[in-house]
C-alpha cells in the first residue's frame, strides 16, 4: 500500500493518471464507454494490424523526442522542430532525386544531407540566442515558419510531380529507399532513431559531456562556475537537436510513400508529441523512449477508438496535453527558458 | 501606389486579435507572470465565440461567451503558476496543445465536421466605419492600460508585485492576488482576439485557425518591452507584413512566400531592438 501511495504521490504516475481519469469523463459526457474505448486504443495500437502503424508513428515521435530532449535536458527548448524536420525532409528528397550515385549511397547521401540542413537551420536559431540576444524558445519557432512556407513552396512548383494534382515531389528512383521489414511500413529508420536514442542514454550516463548537460539544466549559474561554456553547449545541443529532427524528415522522405508530400509531415504534430513526450520524462533518456511509444500507443490507436466508438481521436490529443497540464504545475525548472537574462536576474536576486 | 491608405486600412484590420493578446500578454509580464498561453486562450476564444453565435444568433453573446471562456481556461496558468509555483513556459506550452486539442474534439463532437465549420446562418460582428467594434475597443484598451500602468495606483503596484514581488507584499500588496487578476484579464482579452478572429476578420472556425499568432503577441510583447504603446506599434508592425503579404499575393507572389512574411519581418524586428538594446547595461527580458 505504501508502495502505490508513493507512486502516486511522483508527479509523473499521478500526471498521467489524472490525464486518464479526466479523460475517462470526457468519454462518459459523450455517452461513450470509457473501458470499451480505452480498451480499443490499446487494442487497436498492439493488436497485429496495429503495430506496424505503431512503430512507423513511433519512429517520428521517438526521433522528435529525442530531438527537443537533448537540449531540454540542458534547460533548452527547441520549438523549432517542424522546420527543422521538414527541411531535413525536402533537402533528402532532392538528394534522392538528383543524386549521380548509386541508389545505396545515395540513400546514405540522403539521410546525412537531411541531417545536416535540420541541423544548419537549428544552428541558425542557436545563434540568434548567443549573438542576437532572441530567447531561444522564441527564436526557433520564429523560424521555422518561413522553413515549413519554403518546403510547400518547393513542393508545390519547382519540385513538383508533373502532371498530379496533389502537391508533392516526384518518387524517388527505384531502391533509393530505407530497407523496410517485411511487408510492413516500418523501416531502417526505426532502427536509427533507436541508436540514437542508445547514444543518447550513453553520453547521458557514462560521458563527461552528458553530466556537463545535466549539470546546466539542473542549476546554470553552478555550471557556468564550474566551467560551462553555455554558448557552445548551446550551438552543440542544438545542431545535435536539429540534426535528429532532420533524420526524421529524411527517414520520413525516404520510406512509404517515397517521395515528399507537403504538410505530410507536420500534419500529425510530432514536433508537439515529440516535445510532450520529452516533457513528462524530463528529457531523462530512457524516459523519453517510453514516453514517446505511449503517446505513439495514444495517436494510433486513437483511430481504432474512433471507428469502434465514435469517439473523435483528438481525444487522444487531450489526453497528452492534460497530462502535461498537471504535470507542469508540479514540475520545477531552474530559469533558464531565457537564456542570459534570466540568469543575470537570478544572479541580481541573489546578490 | 503600394503604400496607401488601403495598405495602412487592412493592417489596421489585420492587428486588431495581436493588439487584444499582446495587451494581456503585457499586463502579465509587467506583473512577473510570463504568460505563453496567449495562443491557447486566443483559440478557444475563436471556438466559443462561434459556437455561442451560431446557438444563439447573437454575435454580441458569442464575444461575450469568448472572454468568459478564455478567462476560465487562463485559471489553468493561474492556479498553476501562482499558486502552486509550477513552470510557467511549461503550462503555456501544455495549454496550447490543450486548446488545438480540445477546439478540435469539440468541433467534431458539436457540430460534427472536421478541419472547418462555416455556415452562412453564423451571424459575424458587424463593420463600424470599416472596422468591427472589437477594433476600437482595442485602441481604448491600449489607452487605457498605459494610463493605468503610468498613472494610477493599481498599475503602480502592479509593476511593484512584477518587479519586487517580496517589497510588494511587505507593503500589505498581495502579489498572488495581482498576478491573477492580470492572468484573467490576459483571459478575457484573448478571448476578444479570438472572437475578433473568428466573427470579425472572418466568419467560421478552423481547426488551429489561430496559426501563431498568439505567438507573434508575445513577440510583441518582448518587442514593446511590456508598455502598451510600444505593444501597440509591435503590434501595428505584424498588422503591415500581413497586409503587405496580401498586397503582394495579389501581385504574383507565391502565396508560401507572402505567408511566413510576418514571422520573419518579427524575428528580424526583434534582432534589431534586442542588438540594441542589449548594448545598454540594464537588460529587460521575461519575467519567470
Amino acid at each position: 500500500m505504501t508502495r502505490i501511495s508513493g507512486a502516486l504521490r511522483s508527479p509523473l504516475a499521478f500526471s498521467v493518471l489524472a490525464g486518464l481519469v479526466i479523460g475517462a469523463l470526457i468519454l462518459l459526457g459523450t455517452g461513450a464507454d470509457p473501458v470499451t474505448a480505452y480498451e480499443a486504443v490499446l487494442t487497436g495500437a498492439l493488436g497485429g494490424d496495429g503495430i506496424g502503424s505503431t512503430l512507423t508513428t513511433a519512429t517520428s515521435v521517438l526521433g522528435l523526442a529525442l530531438a527537443l530532449a537533448i537540449p531540454l535536458r540542458a534547460g533548452l527548448i527547441n520549438l523549432g522542430g517542424d522546420g527543422q524536420m521538414v527541411l531535413g525532409g525536402i533537402t533528402a528528397a532532392v538528394t534522392g532525386l538528383y543524386s549521380p550515385l548509386p541508389a545505396p549511397l545515395t540513400v546514405a547521401a540522403a539521410l546525412l544531407a537531411g541531417m545536416a540542413a535540420g541541423a544548419g537551420y537549428a544552428v541558425l536559431a542557436a545563434l540568434c540566442e548567443n549573438r542576437l540576444g532572441v530567447p531561444l524558445l522564441v527564436s526557433s519557432l520564429l523560424l521555422s515558419y518561413p522553413a515549413v512556407s519554403l518546403a510547400s513552396y518547393l513542393a508545390r512548383y519547382p519540385l513538383k510531380e508533373p502532371g498530379s494534382s496533389l502537391p508533392q515531389t516526384r518518387a524517388l528512383p527505384d531502391g533509393v529507399a530505407l530497407p523496410a521489414f517485411g511487408d510492413s511500413t516500418v523501416t531502417l529508420g526505426l532502427v536509427l532513431v533507436a541508436l540514437a536514442a542508445a547514444a543518447y542514454w550513453f553520453t547521458d550516463r557514462r560521458t563527461a559531456v552528458g553530466y556537463e548537460i545535466r549539470m546546466t539544466g539542473l542549476n546554470p549559474r553552478f555550471s557556468a562556475y564550474a566551467g560551462v561554456e553555455r554558448r557552445g553547449l548551446t550551438l552543440k545541443l542544438m545542431s545535435v537537436s536539429g540534426g535528429l529532427a532532420g533524420l526524421v524528415g529524411a527517414i520520413g522522405v525516404l520510406s512509404f510513400p517515397y517521395r515528399f508530400v507537403d504538410g505530410s509531415l507536420t500534419a500529425p504534430g510530432y514536433t508537439w508529441t515529440g516535445l510532450t513526450a520529452a516533457l513528462l520524462a524530463a528529457a531523462a533518456p530512457l524516459g523519453t523512449v517510453i514516453a514517446a511509444f505511449f503517446f505513439a500507443v495514444l495517436q494510433v490507436g486513437g483511430l481504432a477508438m474512433e471507428r469502434t466508438t465514435e469517439v473523435p481521436r483528438e481525444l487522444t490529443q487531450v489526453l497528452q496535453a492534460i497530462v502535461i497540464v498537471f504535470l507542469a504545475a508540479r514540475l520545477r525548472f531552474p530559469s533558464r527558458w531565457f537564456g542570459r537574462s534570466a540568469i543575470r536576474r537570478k544572479e541580481k536576486e541573489t546578490v | 501606389m503600394f503604400l496607401d491608405s488601403d495598405l495602412l486600412m487592412s493592417a489596421l484590420r489585420a492587428l486588431t486579435p495581436i493588439l487584444l493578446a499582446a495587451l494581456g500578454g503585457a499586463l502579465c509580464e509587467r506583473a512577473g507572470v510570463f504568460n505563453i498561453g496567449l495562443e491557447g486562450m486566443m483559440l478557444m476564444g475563436c471556438f466559443t465565440s462561434v459556437a455561442t453565435s451560431w446557438f444563439t444568433g447573437s454575435p454580441w453573446l458569442g464575444v461575450l461567451a469568448a472572454a468568459l471562456a478564455a478567462a476560465a481556461y487562463s485559471l489553468i496558468l493561474a492556479v498553476g503558476a501562482v499558486t502552486l509555483r509550477g513552470d510557467a513556459v511549461v503550462l503555456g506550452i501544455a495549454m496550447n496543445l490543450l486548446a488545438v486539442g480540445l477546439t478540435s474534439f469539440l468541433l467534431r463532437t458539436v457540430f460534427g465536421v472536421q478541419g472547418t465549420f462555416d455556415d452562412p446562418s453564423l451571424a459575424g460582428l458587424p463593420l463600424v466605419g470599416g472596422f468591427s467594434p472589437l477594433a476600437y475597443l482595442s485602441w481604448a484598451a491600449v489607452a487605457v492600460a498605459a494610463l493605468l500602468l503610468s498613472r494610477h495606483v493599481w498599475g503602480l503596484r502592479l509593476r511593484g508585485v512584477g518587479e519586487a514581488p517580496d517589497a510588494a507584499a511587505t507593503l500589505g500588496v498581495s502579489p498572488a492576488r495581482y498576478q491573477y487578476g492580470v492572468i484573467l484579464l490576459s483571459g478575457v482579452l484573448c478571448g476578444l482576439a479570438g472572437a475578433q478572429l473568428a466573427l470579425g476578420n472572418v466568419t467560421l472556425f478552423t481547426e488551429n485557425m489561430t496559426a501563431g499568432r498568439g505567438w507573434i503577441a508575445v513577440v510583441a510583447v518582448m518587442l514593446g518591452r511590456a508598455a502598451p504603446l510600444g505593444v501597440l506599434l509591435a503590434a501595428l508592425l505584424f498588422g503591415l507584413a500581413e497586409a503587405a503579404g496580401f498586397r503582394l499575393q495579389g501581385l504574383g507572389l507565391p502565396q508560401q512566400a507572402t505567408d511566413s512574411a510576418p514571422y520573419v519581418v518579427t524575428l528580424g524586428a526583434l534582432f534589431l531592438t534586442t542588438a540594441r538594446r542589449r548594448r545598454r547595461p540594464r537588460t529587460t527580458g521575461a519575467v519567470q
